[in-house]
């Protein structure tokens, strides 16, 4: 238990503040290399155990990621009997998700489950009848991230990891026929060239990953969710309807702009980040415009659209303009005030839109609002939602270890470019191969023997 | 039948049962740490023998030979005194996965073993077929020959090679029978049976051997030895190591030869359903070849000596079990076998052999004391395999009997760790065979720092000489003493030592560099440097390839030592045998299940059984604490 570990603290979701903590023989240090106080500009100089006011600066912008008070504790006298340092910043998502990418930049790892409470165990913090306790939390937070690996969701990025690794491991296993089995004609001599052209695809792959990671998306920020209507169809009342039922993370985004309100909310697990868009109408004003041009930018950057339509009027241009824009989107379509006399029906619009779930409702009168939530979860487990990528990064612990095997390959490409003999170069090669193994769950090194013998053909 | 009337005929520290490559080296390990050692063998002519492939070494494999003679093991010495063709594979790659790989006089490795055998003092060799094994309360005590003679003793290790119930198939025809037309042992497997031990059926298979004078080798290509040779054992290393070689040749199978196959697989006993054993996929019969990759248009064909007082040649990639006539005219569409002679025919074998799980990683079964398991008997296959076990199960049968801490080397240790750890922990479905893939740190269990690895340890059980040791302590000594002075020595930027630089395709230098820091450059090497180094000792070729490797790849076998420091923790937590896992609250069920039927000695063991999740080795942590502090809460009571 040499390394440095971290995670967050509090539970995610409506809440004041938020805690990060870390603990671990360097988590001062690590901590004083983000930090920056106002009175005390650095955290080694202050007191132990006394709370320091200060902001956390991204290491990689050094931009202002939050302020923060902070508190480093000096081992033996704390929970895990290790330095441990404690920062307190603003509730919510992205705060403190910001500050432990920025703690794990620096140089702590990630705690497994359970993992703070094992040290202190471990450390001869808690006693035995505590340490079944130890025991009971390993077992169900595993289990949890467990039930969530399995998750559709995931199922996409475990897909894409998949396939990296299946690059990773026709190196492998051409570098590893090419050592073992160097007299097979079969085994043709493994190239420097074909391997620096391997090793730079796995490195975009990785690097395109990340991105995602870093964009923020789904978990972290929320499933994109625009809503899109004429006006006076109702999109307000459905937002506040929504809003009501569920409970908002977020209610004050800075950066908001007049025109698009964004709203965080949670339906039974699932985030949303929800953009009611001013409307969508072609105007020559040229304030309005920019408006206007921003709800069609989130139009085609949103993961979900629910489209309100008034049912109770004949469709308008606009109506006709909005089923062109979702026809290949992920789209829910509500006909709205269906409790007023109709002008047309579900099936009309089966046709104009085929295959897009249609839902009636009486938004003022909360009827069909269930079954739009219901719908949501739907789209969001069966996997069907269209993020930009298609694959997201949503959990810190993927994103440490797509972070690892970028260093990875990174090192292996330079071992190929100096022309490094192939057993150094396979070190970097494999452990790439590992760390992503263990983002989707693979890790049997008997896969590489498995896939010499099946594209080799091998015997003197 | 009369029932056989039984005798004592001696009493003794072991039994070896087999005289293979594993069966040697297990007795002459006991015997050399002092224990009264027999080895039985159904026949002496049998001893050291090679039923297969005349060579010795080769990736991974040749790795496992330095080991065994790094702790003091006999199959180095004796393939250098019988090597009739000697190269190093692997020289265009890295220095970690180089691998010696011998032709061996087959005859002559046998009559040397056999003189090494018979000259130990400890040690009684003796003709014999074991049939039963005595054990009582879970114990061995001793074996008892088909002809009734009991043997006493305190520990029994068996190495029966592909003996057990041994069958050949041969097309249609198929026989018991153990290789090279030996007898099989039959009884034996009954023995183990009423033991208890649940049996297995692995297969392999060996191609024929034709006569010398049948072969037109104009039309193959020659394939020389190396024009350096590099002895097998470190005792060999310093000494003018000469052996006049004989070449091997390769040539290649023609369409006709597919065709002969793909028009006769019904009558392959493996494609009609005969045979139940598994083979390995590294060593497919050329039927499987075909019918795996049949887009192939040839497959390579390598002849070679099966020694130097013989005109036998063993034909290399054409193992097989088609009937004999088809094998005949098979081998005849081979480039330049057109007129061969047969002079034994191809042929696959099917045997008895264990699942190695049950064993410890000393080799010795986990449920009775002393009975020791070496070789293919475990479902190993190769003789640089099977001797590394027997050595390993040797050295353990004798600690054992002294009363001391058993033997037993890691994966981070040697390829004898990775081997038996592979065995005994995974299991394996097919005949295991060592490949430097297997070992995850390869780049520090190199074929050339075997001895600087384990001879210390071999030294330190009483196995490896006196004489050994002092060698790699002054191995040791010069490679540390060079790398100090490469550190000190510093190349000055002057305009001279940088045309030197220049002409050697390297860039010029500003500050003064050490020879240390320009070795490391990757168009240097340490042969190369000589021209800035005026006061460079005169090294043997073994310390000066140490230094530049050292050197040259000093930031990888860096990251592998991080790693290993992380392997070893979770292996030296040791588990205790008895324990009964359903006791630990918070394992799966499926852990709790492995691990009692496994019963790992260490939670690095643990941690590589399938089924054992991250989180169950949490709780075993966790559960070892616990344990400890009551043991310490007790203590201070």
């Amino acid at each position: 238990m040499t390394d440095t570990i971290a995670a967050i603290s509090t539970a995610i979701g409506e809440a004041g503040i938020g805690i990060v903590r870390l603990s671990g023989k360097d988590s001062i240090e690590i901590a004083n290399k983000i930090f920056k106080g106002s009175k005390i500009d650095e955290l080694k100089k202050a007191e132990n155990r006394k709370l320091t006011y200060g902001h956390i600066i991204d290491p990689k912008t050094n931009e202002i990621i939050d302020e923060v008070l902070i508190a480093y504790m000096k081992e033996p006298y704390t929970y895990t009997r290790e330095n441990v340092v404690e920062i307190y910043c603003h509730g919510g998502i992205i705060s403190v998700r910001k500050i432990l990418e920025a703690v794990l930049e620096s140089g702590a790892r990630l705690a497994e489950p359970g993992e703070f409470t094992k040290r202190a165990f471990l450390n001869g913090r808690l006693d035995l009848a505590q340490s079944e306790a130890v025991i009971d939390l390993i077992r169900a937070k595993t289990d949890k991230s467990f039930q969530v690996s399995l998750n559709q969701l995931e199922g996409n990025l475990s897909k894409k990891i998949r396939e990296i690794r299946n690059t990773l491991l026709e190196m492998l296993a051409h570098i590893n026929a090419s050592i073992d089995f160097s007299e097979e004609e079969d085994v043709d001599d493994v190239t420097y060239m074909g391997l620096e052209e391997k090793a730079r695809l796995v490195k975009d792959e990785i690097e395109r990953l990340l991105k995602t990671a870093d964009r923020g998306k789904i978990l972290r920020d929320g499933l994109n969710t625009v809503i899109l209507g004429k006006p006076n169809v109702g999109k307000s009342s459905l937002l506040n309807s929504i809003l009501r039922e569920n409970r908002a993370i977020v209610t004050d985004i800075p950066g908001t702009t007049r025109d698009i309100i964004e709203e965080y909310v949670n339906i039974d697990g699932i985030p949303l980040r929800i953009i009611d868009t001013a409307g969508i109408r072609t105007t020559d004003d040229v304030v309005e415009k920019i408006g206007v041009d921003k709800a069609k930018d989130m139009v085609n950057r949103a993961d979900l659209i629910i489209a309100v339509f008034d049912v109770s009027s004949e469709l308008a241009d606009e109506d006709f303009e909005i089923v062109e824009i979702i026809k290949d989107k992920n789209a829910i379509v509500l006909l709205n005030k269906s409790d007023l006399p109709n002008k047309y029906d579900k099936d009309y619009f089966t046709e104009l839109l085929p295959g897009k779930k249609i839902i009636n409702t009486s938004i003022l009168e909360g009827v069909g609002i269930d079954i739009l939530e219901e719908e949501i979860k739907n789209i969001f487990y069966s996997g069907t939602v269209n993020i930009e990528s298609d694959i997201v990064v949503t959990n810190m612990r993927h994103k440490n270890q797509l972070v690892k095997a970028k260093k990875n390959i990174e090192d292996g490409l330079e071992g190929i470019k100096a022309n490094m003999p192939l057993d150094c170069i396979e070190v970097d090669i494999k452990a790439c191969w590992e760390n992503l193994g263990e983002i989707s769950g693979d890790t049997v090194s008997e896969d590489i023997l498995d896939k010499i013998f099946s594209d080799f053909c091998i015997g003197k | 039948m009369k029932e056989v009337k039984k005798y004592i005929a001696g009493n003794y520290d072991v039994v070896v049962v087999g005289a293979g490559h594993a069966g040697c080296e297990a007795a002459l390990a006991t015997a050399r740490m002092g224990m009264k050692t027999i080895m039985l063998t159904m026949n002496l002519d049998s001893i050291a023998d090679m039923p297969c492939n005349p060579n010795i070494g080769g990736t991974g494999k040749g790795h496992l030979v330095r080991e065994i003679d790094a702790l003091g093991g006999q199959m180095a010495l004796t393939i250098d005194k019988a090597c009739i063709q000697s190269r190093m594979l692997n020289t265009s790659k890295g220095p970690a996965v180089h691998s010696l790989r011998v032709q061996a006089d087959k005859k002559k490795y046998h009559t040397e073993m056999k003189k090494v055998l018979e000259d130990e003092p400890n040690l009684d060799l003796r003709q014999g077929e074991v049939v039963d094994i005595i054990v009582e309360d879970g114990e061995v005590k001793g074996v008892v020959t088909r002809t009734g003679a009991i043997y006493n003793s305190k520990a029994v290790i068996l190495a029966t090679g592909t003996y057990l119930r041994g069958r050949i198939f041969i097309g249609e025809v198929n026989y018991e029978s153990g290789p090279s037309g030996y007898s099989p042992a039959n009884l034996l497997s009954d023995a183990l049976k009423r033991l208890g031990i649940g049996l297995r059926r692995f297969k392999t298979g060996t191609p024929a051997r034709v006569h010398r004078d049948t072969i037109d080798f104009s039309k193959m290509e020659i394939q020389p030895g190396d024009e350096e040779v590099v002895p097998f054992s470190f005792m060999n290393m310093e000494k003018d190591f000469h052996i006049d070689q004989v070449p091997c040749y390769l040539t290649y199978t023609t369409e006709k030869t597919k065709e002969i196959i793909q028009n006769n697989l019904d009558r392959s006993p493996l494609y009609a359903g005969e045979m139940e054993g598994v083979g390995p996929r590294y060593c497919p019969s050329i039927e499987d070849k075909i019918v795996r990759f049949p887009d192939r248009e040839v497959h390579q064909v390598f002849i070679e000596p099966e020694g130097l007082d013989t005109k036998e040649m063993y034909v290399q990639g054409v193992s097989s079990s088609l009937p004999e006539e088809v094998q005949i005219e098979m081998y005849k569409s081979i480039i330049g076998l057109e007129n061969v002679k047969f002079m034994r025919s191809a042929y696959a074998i099917e045997y008895d052999c264990i699942d190695p799980t049950i064993l410890k990683r000393t080799l010795e079964h986990k449920g009775i004391k002393n009975l020791f398991f070496a070789g293919q008997i475990n479902g190993s296959s190769g003789y640089e395999e099977a001797a590394a076990q027997g050595l390993v199960a040797g050295i353990n049968a004798a600690l054992n009997i002294r009363g001391e801490e058993p033997f037993i080397l890691d994966r981070s240790e040697a390829y004898i760790g990775v081997l038996i750890d592979d065995l005994v922990t995974k299991g394996t479905n097919e005949p295991y065979r060592m490949m430097t893939a297997r070992a995850e740190y390869r780049l520090t269990l190199r074929q050339d720092n075997a001895d600087l690895r384990l001879t210390e340890k071999g030294y330190r059980i009483g196995l490896a000489t006196e004489e050994r040791y002092r060698k790699t302590l002054k191995k040791k000594e010069l490679i540390e003493e060079e790398l100090d002075r490469l550190k000190r020595i510093m190349v000055n930027p002057t305009e001279e030592n940088n045309k030197i630089l220049e002409e050697l395709g390297s860039a010029k230098i500003k500050n003064p560099f050490s020879l240390y820091d320009l070795i490391k450059r990757p168009e240097l090497t340490y042969e190369k440097l000589k021209v800035l180094d005026e006061n460079r000792p005169d090294l043997p070729r073994e310390i000066r390839l140490q230094v530049e490797t050292h050197i040259k790849y000093e930031g990888y076998i860096r990251k592998q030592m991080i790693q290993i420091e992380q392997f070893k923790k979770l292996e030296n937590k040791k588990l205790p045998m008895d324990l009964d896992y359903s006791t630990i609250k918070g394992l799966s069920n499926e852990a709790v299940q492995k691990l009692n039927k496994m019963k790992p000695d260490s939670v690095g063991q643990a941690s590589r059984i399938s089924g054992v999740s991250p989180a169950d080795i949490n709780v075993l942590l966790i559960y070892l604490e616990q344990k400890r502090r009551e043991k310490k809460e007790n203590s201070n009571d």
